[in-house]
C-alpha cells in the first residue's frame, strides 16, 4: 500500500465519479424517504383498522417484507419483476436507469415495512381512552386519529423513525448489487480504475459516517426539543 | 425448461451448492455462516458491551467510538474493507468465507454490544448497589449479579439478531461467496427463462427461515414478560430456588 494520495479525491475524473455517486446515494435516500413515509403511515393505519381482513393484509405485507433480506428484494425487482411487465413498459424502463428505479422500489417497500411498525407502536403508545374520549365527543374514526391520537403519537414515533432513516441511508449501499451507480459502486469503480483502494474507500466511509452522525444528531436534537410527555 | 424441471434439476444445488464434489454452498452455507458469525460475535459483543458501561473512561471512550463508527457505516463498507485490506495487511489472500465471517463478526459485535449495554442498564440500580455493598468487586457484581439477569432479558433480542445475521449473509453475494442468493443468481443465468420464479423462491426461502425464528423470539419475549408479571412488584426474575454457594 503506497502513500495516501489525497489529490485524486479533490479533483479530476475520479473526484467527479465519487461525487456523482454520493449525489445518487442522497437522491435514493431522499426519494425513498418521501415515498415510504406516507406508505408506512397507510400500513400502520391498516394494521390498526377495526376490520380484520385489512389488518391481516397489512400484517402479511410487513412480515413478508421484513423477513427477506434487502438484497433479495433488489434482485427480485431488478431481475424478476420486469418479466411480469408488458413489453413496451419494460423497454421504456431499461432506457431510463432502471437500476435506480428498482432500487427505489425495493428500498421503499423495505423501509416502509419497518417504519410502519414504529408508527404502529407509536400510535398504540397513546392510551386507548384518548381515542375513546374523542369518539365520545363526536369525532369520526379518521378525525380522532388526525386531531387527537397522531399528534401525541408523533413525539413517540419520531426517534425510531430517525433511526430507520439511518438504516435507510446505510441500505442505499446495497443498490450496488444491481448496478445502480451510487457511492459504493463508484468507489469500487475508482478502485478498479486506479488500483488505489484506500482513497476511494476512505472517501466513501467518511461520507457514510458523516451523514449517519448527522442523522443521529438530528434525532437527539428532536428528542431534547420535543420530549415525550407523560400522558 | 418448465418450472418443475427447474426445481427438479437445481434443488440440491440450491440447498448445498456443489458440496460433495466441491465447496459447500447454497442455503447450508448461509446457515453455517450466520451461526458461526453469531457464535463468534457473542463473546466479543459481551466484552464490548461491558466496556460500554465501564466506569473507566480509558476503556469506555475508544469502545464507544468503535461502536459508533461501525454502526454508522453500511455492512457493505465493512465487507469491502475486509476484502481489500486483509490481504494487504496479512500478505495472504483471505478466502471469501473468512472475509465475510470477519466482517459479520465485527459488525454484529457492535450491535450486540448495544444489546448488552441496554440489558445491563435496564436493571434497577439497586441491584448493583446491593451487590457492591455486600462486598463484591465491580467485575464480581457484573459477572455474578448483573449479567445473569441481563442475559435472560436479552434472549429475544439475540434471536432477532440471528435473524438479521441471516439476512446480512446475503451480502456475501457481492464478493462472490456462494451463499444462497449467489446460487440463485447462478441458477438464473443457467435457466434464463424463469427469473421471477427463481427470485420468488429465494425470497420464500429467506422468509420461512427468518419468519420462523422471529416467531420464536416473539414467544420467548411473551414467556419472559409473563414470568416477570407473576412476581411481586419490585423483584426481578430470578431462579425460584436461590443457589447456595458450597
Amino acid at each position: 500500500m503506497s502513500d495516501f494520495d489525497v489529490s485524486i479525491l479533490l479533483s479530476g475524473p475520479y473526484h467527479e465519479l465519487l461525487l456523482k455517486g454520493l449525489i445518487l446515494s442522497l437522491v435514493l435516500l431522499g426519494v425513498t424517504l418521501l415515498l415510504s413515509l406516507p406508505l408506512a403511515l397507510l400500513i400502520a393505519l391498516l394494521r390498526l383498522s377495526p376490520l380484520a381482513p385489512l389488518r391481516t393484509i397489512a400484517w402479511l405485507f410487513v412480515e413478508s417484507i421484513r423477513n427477506v433480506p434487502l438484497l433479495a428484494h433488489m434482485l427480485f425487482w431488478y431481475f424478476g419483476a420486469p418479466e411480469l411487465l408488458p413489453e413496451s413498459l419494460r423497454e421504456w424502463l431499461y432506457g431510463h436507469s432502471f437500476e435506480a428505479i428498482a432500487a427505489v422500489v425495493a428500498l421503499t417497500l423495505y423501509t416502509s415495512a419497518y417504519m410502519s411498525e414504529d408508527m404502529r407502536s407509536g400510535i398504540r403508545a397513546v392510551p386507548r381512552v384518548q381515542f375513546e374520549a374523542s369518539r365520545a365527543l363526536g369525532l369520526g374514526f379518521l378525525a380522532s386519529l388526525r386531531l387527537v391520537v397522531l399528534p401525541q403519537a408523533l413525539r413517540v414515533t419520531v426517534p425510531p423513525l430517525v433511526s430507520q432513516t439511518l438504516n435507510l441511508w446505510k441500505n442505499t449501499s446495497i443498490a450496488t448489487v444491481i448496478g445502480a451507480a451510487e457511492l459504493m459502486y463508484q468507489a469500487a469503480k475508482v478502485e478498479t480504475a486506479t488500483f488505489r483502494s484506500f482513497e476511494p474507500f476512505v472517501f466513501a466511509t467518511v461520507a457514510y459516517l458523516t451523514l449517519s452522525l448527522l442523522i443521529t444528531g438530528l434525532g437527539a436534537w428532536y428528542q431534547r426539543c420535543h420530549p415525550v410527555r407523560a400522558i | 425448461m418448465t418450472f418443475l424441471e427447474m426445481v427438479d434439476t437445481y434443488w440440491v444445488f440450491f440447498l448445498i451448492g456443489r458440496y460433495p464434489h466441491g465447496p459447500l454452498g447454497g442455503l447450508a452455507l448461509t446457515l453455517l455462516l450466520a451461526s458461526a458469525a453469531l457464535v463468534l460475535a457473542l463473546p466479543l459483543g459481551l466484552l464490548l458491551g461491558m466496556c460500554r458501561v465501564s466506569p473507566w473512561r480509558l476503556v469506555r471512550w475508544p469502545v464507544t467510538a468503535l461502536v459508533f463508527v461501525v454502526r454508522g457505516t453500511p455492512l457493505l463498507m465493512v465487507v469491502f474493507w475486509a476484502y481489500f485490506f486483509l490481504p494487504s495487511i496479512t500478505g495472504v489472500k483471505t478466502g471469501q468465507f473468512t472475509t465475510m465471517l470477519l466482517a459479520l463478526v465485527v459488525f454484529d459485535a457492535a450491535y450486540l454490544a448495544e444489546i448488552v449495554r441496554a440489558g445491563i442498564q435496564s436493571l434497577p440500580k439497586g441491584q448493583s448497589e446491593a451487590a457492591r455493598s455486600l462486598g463484591l468487586s465491580y467485575l464480581g457484581t457484573l459477572r455474578l449479579v448483573l449479567l445473569p439477569q441481563a442475559l435472560r432479558h436479552m434472549l429475544p433480542s439475540l434471536v432477532n439478531q440471528f435473524v438479521s445475521t441471516i439476512k446480512e449473509t446475503s451480502l456475501g453475494y457481492i464478493i462472490g461467496l456462494t451463499e444462497v442468493s449467489f446460487i440463485a443468481t447462478q441458477i438464473n443465468t443457467q435457466v434464463f427463462t424463469l427469473p421471477t420464479q427463481i427470485y420468488l423462491i429465494l425470497a420464500l426461502t429467506y422468509f420461512v427461515l427468518c419468519f420462523g425464528l422471529s416467531r420464536l423470539a416473539f414467544r420467548l419475549e411473551r414467556r419472559l414478560s409473563e414470568r416477570t408479571r407473576r412476581r411481586p412488584a419490585g423483584s426481578e426474575p430470578q431462579p425460584m430456588t436461590p443457589r447456595v454457594p458450597a
